[in-house]
């Protein structure tokens, strides 16, 4: 289980226009791309340099490839930018803060304590 | 030495340019006494005649990530280009270049550290709309050179309530000791109660209306005692899973001073979160 890369991922689609377009349209194959290619740069390094031991679970690549933000939510990706990138790709698609309302209504059974987002 | 001509603390809100640039059919109907409240706010600033801002802000993932964050940061450069392309795609905020002060940068540096603050440095940040919006309601023109200082509200595990408090009262102190016969004006924004990605995002308020009032009175009367004695960083996420930027509020109360009442209050009830604006005058209110 690793926050961090559930982070990671919607951080570096989020800020990349191809990318949000890529995975609005196909999430399936922008995930496995993602972690195959994308998980272990360091993104802090002017060359490219890489770690070895970065990957999703099972249930982590299952969210990321369903677009799933209310799981995402309870693994504790940061909500801030689950929130950014899915406004992104699907605001578009609904009526002025229709998307929005929607995305919180979908979390309506969730109550506080709210899951750990330290990473 | 150097006068603190105003402290002003505001909550930053994205949507204002887009709400108060709209025309017609696209203007929201609460545009025009926003603009108005704005317009009032900004004249706090003009009317302290300042030579240098020191805007307190947090990056919100932009250029500061998990891979090597900071705590505190001073961006010490000759400029800061301002707002990232989701900033742009997300509440249409136009690319910036706003000026910096270096010198009073290093100064803040060289102070903070020996007054043990542990302050990381960049000498290339591109600002982010926590620091371009109070550019925008307060000094559109964009003509004042700037220190950013960024705090972590955002990343946790982050830094205890009291040592925004701390850190404020520090800054205002580097300011006064900077020895240049300059007018700085300090500002800083954060957030009242708010709510992002999780459930009680979007309402018709911001998520804790009491939480917001008893914000607005902790600060517009300077009680940073009775704030400090009830807010933590757990009780924090009561309010609201963004309400840690609250800190920032809590960072300005250290620069204004303990009982320092602010000499402008003002908010305004939006969706989704409580607007809130304050200005205090430590050497006495502008003619």
């Amino acid at each position: 289980m690793s926050r961090y890369l559930l982070d990671k991922f919607l951080f570096t689609v989020d800020r990349d226009p191809q990318l949000v377009e890529r995975y609005r349209e196909d999430p399936v194959g922008t995930v496995s791309w993602w972690e195959a290619e994308r998980a272990n740069m360091i993104l802090s390094c002017t060359t490219q340099e890489h770690s070895t031991w970065l990957a999703f679970s099972e249930e982590e690549r299952r969210a990321l490839r369903e677009h799933d933000h209310v799981a995402l939510f309870q693994m504790g990706a940061h909500p801030f930018l689950t929130l950014t990138l899915f406004i992104a790709m699907f605001e578009r698609d609904h009526g002025p803060l229709e998307y929005q309302r929607a995305y919180g209504a979908a979390m309506k059974h969730l109550s506080l304590p709210y899951p750990d987002i330290a990473t | 030495m150097a006068t603190v001509a105003a402290v002003i603390a505001s909550t930053h809100h994205p949507f204002y340019y887009r709400a108060s640039t709209s025309t017609g059919a696209d203007r929201p109907p609460f545009a025009d006494e926003w603009v108005a409240k704005i317009e009032a706010f900004r004249e706090t600033l003009t009317r302290a005649e300042p030579d240098v801002l020191v805007m307190v802000g947090s990056d919100h993932f932009h250029q500061l990530w998990l891979d090597n964050m900071p705590q505190f940061l001073v961006g010490k450069a000759p400029f800061f280009d301002a707002n990232f392309y989701n900033e742009e795609r997300e509440f249409g905020l136009p690319p910036m270049t706003l000026r910096g002060q270096e010198d009073l940068a290093a100064h803040l540096l060289r102070a903070g550290l020996d007054a043990d603050f542990d302050l990381a440095f960049s000498n290339e940040l591109r600002v982010d709309h926590s620091i371009t919006c109070p550019i925008i309601t307060l000094r559109p023109q964009g003509d004042l050179p700037i220190v950013p200082i960024y705090t972590n509200i955002f990343a946790p595990p982050l830094p205890q309530p009291k040592r925004f408090v701390q850190l404020g009262r520090a800054i205002r102190q580097m300011v006064e000791s900077w020895p240049e016969d300059k007018r700085v004006a300090i500002i800083g924004t954060g957030h009242l109660s708010l709510e992002l990605g999780g459930p009680r995002q979007f309402g018709q308020h911001g998520p804790d209306p009491e939480f917001d009032r008893k914000a607005v009175e902790w600060i517009a009367g300077g009680d940073i005692e009775g704030c400090l004695a009830e807010v933590t960083l757990d009780s924090l996420h009561r309010p609201g899973n963004a309400t840690h930027g609250f800190m920032d509020f809590m960072l300005m109360m250290g620069v204004a001073g303990e009982g320092a009442k602010a000499d402008h209050v003002d908010s305004l009830d939006l969706f989704h979160t409580m607007e809130a604006y304050f200005t205090w005058y430590p050497n006495g209110a502008p003619a």
